[in-house]
C-alpha cells in the first residue's frame, strides 16, 4: 500500500461509518417518535372528579332521580328498596339519553337507543343496559358514588356486593 | 417594435435570474417554460388528447384539488377570527357569519368541504371505471385511497369545532368508535387479556381514545387537537400526498389515458 491510500478511507472502513451512521439516525428517529407520542399523553386532565357524595339515601323518592345528571352523569334509581347508581351513557356510541318520565324510559337522541327505568335497554341499536357504578355508604350515613367501579348486567354483576344498597 | 421590447426584457439578466430560461420561441425553451415554473412544474410538458376531454376524465381530479385550494384560502382566512376554546369557538362561528363582512365565508369552506369530498368520490369511481388504477398505476391508486381517508378525517375533525350540539354528539359518536380498536382501544378484542392481576393495562385513561381526544370525553383538550389536527396536521400530509400523486400522474404515463 502507498501511503496515500491509508490516509483516505477504504471500502470498509466507508461502510462502517455508514451503518453507525444510520443506526445513529435511526435510534434518533425512533427516539423522538416515542418522545411525541408520550407526549400526546397528558398527565393531569381537568374533568370531573370519579366520585362524589349523593346525599342521604331518604332525599330519594322512588323511582328515577335526575339530580347528578349534570356535572356527575348519574341517575340514581330508587325500587323496592333497592337505591343504584346508573351511567348515563347510552351503551351504543356514548351520547346521553334522556329521561322522558311520560312514557317512563330512557331515550337516547342520537340513534333511538330505549332504556327502561332500571337501565335494561327494550329498543334501538343500544347492546346491553346501562352500566351501574359502585355505591356505599360514609360512616355519617351518607351515600358515595364511585364510578371507577362498574357493574355490567350482562356480566351477571347487579347482585354483588357495592352494586346496590338496601333502604 | 413591441416584439422586440419583449425580447429585450426576456434577456435580461434580471428576467434570467428569476425565470431562468429565454424566451419561449424554440421547443427547449417552451418545455422549460412549464418545467421550470414553480406552479406548472407537475403538469406535463406533453398531453395526450384523451387526457383534456371532459368525456374521458370529468375533470374530478383537478376540480378536487382546486377545491382543496379553495379550502385552504377561505380556511385561512376563517383562522383570524376563530379561537379554538369552549368559551369562544361556538359564538365565533355565529359572529363569522353575523359580524363579519363576507360572512358567506365559513359556509364557502363548509360547502367546499362537502364538494371536496363528493368530487373525491367521483373522482375515485372515474379511475375505477377507466381502469386507471392498473399497473404501473397501482401505486398512485394506493396513494390516492390514503389522500380519500384523509379527506374524511378533514371532515371529521372540522365537524368538532363549531361546537355546537350537533359537533358534540357526532365526535362523541365518531370517536367512540376508536373504542374498538384492537388491543389499543378499552373496549375493543384483546384489550381484556392485557391485564396483570387487578391492573388494566388498556383503559379508558390510557387507550387511542384518549390519544385522539386528550381526555376521557369530548371537552376543551378534544377541541383544541381537532383545531391542531384540522388546520396544521392533516393538511401538511395531505398537500406532501397530493404533489407525490401528481408526480406519479406523470411518471405512470400522465392524466389517464390508456397505455
Amino acid at each position: 500500500m502507498s501511503e496515500e491510500t491509508k490516509t483516505s478511507l477504504n471500502r470498509r472502513e466507508f461502510f462502517s461509518f455508514l451503518a453507525v451512521g444510520w443506526i445513529t439516525f435511526g435510534a434518533a428517529t425512533a427516539g423522538m417518535a416515542s418522545l411525541i407520542f408520550r407526549f400526546l399523553y397528558p398527565n393531569v386532565v381537568f374533568e370531573p372528579a370519579m366520585d362524589f357524595i349523593a346525599g342521604f339515601p331518604d332525599d330519594y323518592a322512588e323511582g328515577v332521580d335526575e339530580r347528578w345528571k349534570n356535572g356527575f352523569g348519574v341517575w340514581i334509581y330508587k325500587k323496592d328498596g333497592r337505591l343504584v347508581a346508573m351511567s348515563n351513557i347510552c351503551t351504543h356510541l356514548g351520547c346521553i339519553p334522556t329521561w322522558l318520565p311520560a312514557e317512563s324510559k330512557f331515550k337516547c337522541p342520537c340513534h333511538g337507543s330505549g332504556y327502561y327505568p332500571n337501565g335494561i335497554n327494550f329498543e334501538g341499536p343500544a347492546p346491553r343496559p346501562l352500566e351501574r357504578f359502585k355505591i356505599l355508604r360514609n360512616p355519617e350515613g351518607k351515600i358515595i358514588v364511585d364510578k371507577t367501579k362498574v357493574f355490567r348486567y350482562e356480566k351477571g354483576e347487579w347482585n354483588n356486593d357495592g352494586a346496590y344498597i338496601d333502604v | 417594435m413591441s416584439e422586440g421590447f419583449a425580447k429585450k426584457v426576456a434577456n435580461t439578466q434580471v428576467w434570467k435570474a428569476i425565470f431562468r430560461h429565454g424566451p419561449p420561441n424554440n421547443a427547449r425553451n417552451r418545455a422549460a417554460v412549464v418545467a421550470g415554473n414553480v406552479f406548472l412544474h407537475l403538469h406535463p410538458i406533453k398531453l395526450k388528447k384523451s387526457g383534456v376531454q371532459l368525456g374521458y376524465t370529468w375533470c374530478m381530479g383537478g376540480l378536487t384539488f382546486f377545491v382543496f385550494l379553495a379550502l385552504t384560502v377561505t380556511g385561512v382566512l376563517l383562522m383570524f377570527y376563530y379561537r379554538p376554546t369552549a368559551e369562544y369557538a361556538f359564538t365565533d362561528i355565529i359572529g363569522l357569519r353575523e359580524h363579519v363582512p363576507l360572512g358567506i365565508m365559513r359556509e364557502l369552506h363548509r360547502w367546499g368541504a362537502h364538494l371536496m369530498v363528493i368530487t373525491v368520490w367521483i373522482h375515485m369511481f372515474r379511475v375505477f371505471m377507466t381502469g386507471s388504477y392498473k399497473p404501473p398505476r397501482e401505486f398512485n391508486w394506493g396513494v390516492g385511497v390514503v389522500l380519500l381517508i384523509l379527506t374524511m378525517l378533514l371532515s371529521f375533525t372540522g365537524y368538532l369545532l363549531p361546537w355546537d350540539q350537533l359537533a358534540i354528539w357526532a365526535i362523541t359518536v365518531g370517536s367512540n368508535m376508536a373504542k374498538a380498536t384492537p388491543f389499543a382501544g378499552h373496549g375493543g378484542p384483546g384489550a381484556a387479556l392485557a391485564k396483570i392481576g387487578d391492573f388494566v393495562m388498556v383503559s379508558d385513561k390510557n387507550d387511542v381514545r384518549f390519544q385522539l381526544l386528550g381526555g376521557r370525553f369530548v371537552g376543551e383538550a378534544a377541541l383544541l387537537r381537532f383545531y391542531i389536527l384540522h388546520c396544521v396536521f392533516i393538511p401538511l400530509v395531505v398537500a406532501i400526498l397530493i404533489a407525490v400523486h401528481f408526480w406519479r400522474v406523470r411518471k405512470d404515463g400522465g392524466i389517464s389515458a390508456p397505455l
